[in-house]
């Protein structure tokens, strides 16, 4: 077995971005949480960093939209946004090409998944990149989930693409962390910023944790919409990670956040 | 109306520094490819994002439009209120606004719950009923 960590967190573009208008023991309990996380990975004794995110327009677009995508390159670029307004600065991270073109040939075999050579970061990626690979320690290798123009991969199948990375990893060398990123409720980007259902989001988080597949694909996007904001589309994302680690759940941290637009969220899962 | 065509000319100006140079050098003659109504047209030119939002733009899009036009997170949020105000509610897409109580309040109520599960001497709130 080459999957040697697997997790999900936060990636809203506030974590960094105005990190000063949080409540100041959440957030320093929040980043507490996301630094174990980094320190969990370094532990597992992993070299690369394998993020499903879910990406917001920084490479695709519904003029060819893919469900599943891989970044098959030696380095990716970010962010995309301003630097300034995130408050990360622009790099380049690392990739791995061999590795991502084994792995990719390997998630064909049961998911038709799109690759790309050429792949910016937006916040989806460079928020959680920031605190678990803030000095390119760890080779990059990005996957997206389509979460935001419907219409979208049903969740069975975000659940089956993990079960695809999963046996990809276990198929290759390499130690690989794996960690997803995005949202639970949250209505981003809209005058609604900052909205939370922390009664959903819990109730997922518990779901995640247990890990039972029919639970945690029990939602159709019309209930999503409707509890859980444009931005509970990106549970996909979490929803993977769950089909690859297969072991039960533990929550470093969860709590809502307004200021973060979102439930704050580090939590990581034993591997069996 | 011609969403997709709106969202594109967002998309490639918001992640090719060239494109969005040639938008902002001559609009009318970057926006001339694409097929967007009068309404739209007028919208971009302008970087009008209240009514933006109302015509339906993704608002991931529309975030990192108004970022680069260096417009502060808070007047982003209320340049989109001032949209709904002036043209109605969301046209289209899956961005629309549902109501909410704003951050300030919210993280004053979600605060005052914390003290009071506290002094109830209750389970630390980021991990009750989790693990």
């Amino acid at each position: 077995m080459t999957l040697v960590y697997a997790g999900v967190c936060s990636h809203g573009p506030g974590i960094t971005g105005r990190a000063e208008r949080a409540d100041p023991v959440l957030k320093a309990a929040f980043y507490d949480a996301y630094s174990g996380m980094a320190d969990a990975i370094k532990a597992s004794e992993a070299q690369t960093l394998l993020v499903v995110a879910a990406e917001h327009f920084a490479n695709f677009f519904m003029d060819n939209m893919p469900a599943f995508a891989m970044g098959m390159a030696d380095w990716y670029e970010g962010p995309i946004e301003d630097p300034d307004w995130l408050k990360i600065p622009l790099r380049r991270a690392p990739g791995n090409k061999s590795l991502s073109k084994r792995l990719i040939e390997h998630v064909m075999q049961s998911v038709d998944v799109a690759y790309a050579e050429e792949w910016k970061l937006d916040h989806g990626v460079m928020v959680p990149l920031h605190f678990l690979s803030p000095n390119n320690d760890l080779e990059l290798i990005p996957c997206n989930i389509n979460c935001q123009g419907p219409p979208l991969a049903p969740l069975q199948r975000a659940w089956a693409f993990g079960e695809a990375l999963r046996a990809a990893c276990d198929a290759v060398p390499e130690r690989i962390a794996l960690v997803g990123t995005g949202g639970i409720s949250h209505w981003p980007a809209t005058p609604d910023s900052g909205k939370i259902n922390e009664q959903f989001d819990r109730e997922f988080m518990r779901r995640w944790v247990h890990g039972e597949r029919a639970a945690l694909i029990d939602y159709t996007d019309a209930d999503i919409y409707s509890e859980a904001g444009q931005g509970g589309f990106e549970i996909r994302t979490f929803i993977s990670v769950a089909a690859a680690a297969h072991g039960p759940g533990e929550i470093q941290f969860l709590e809502p956040i307004p200021a973060f637009a979102t439930s704050a969220v580090v939590a990581s899962k034993a591997i069996n | 109306m011609s969403l997709y065509y709106l969202q594109k000319v967002l998309y490639q100006i918001n992640r090719d520094p060239t494109q969005r140079q040639q938008f902002l050098a001559q609009p009318e003659v970057y926006l001339a490819t694409f097929e967007l109504d009068a309404e739209e047209r007028e919208a971009l030119v302008k970087a009008d994002i209240g009514l933006l939002y109302v015509l339906g733009v993704n608002g991931q899009i529309l975030m990192h439009f108004a970022a680069a036009n260096e417009i502060p997170w808070d007047d982003y949020l209320e340049l989109m209120r001032v949209g709904l105000r002036t043209h109605g509610p969301v046209r289209a897409g899956v961005y629309a606004a549902t109501g909410y109580e704003g951050v300030s309040a919210h993280s004053a109520r979600l605060a005052l719950e914390r003290r009071q599960q506290s002094d109830a001497g209750a389970t630390p709130a980021n991990t009750k009923g989790m693990n």
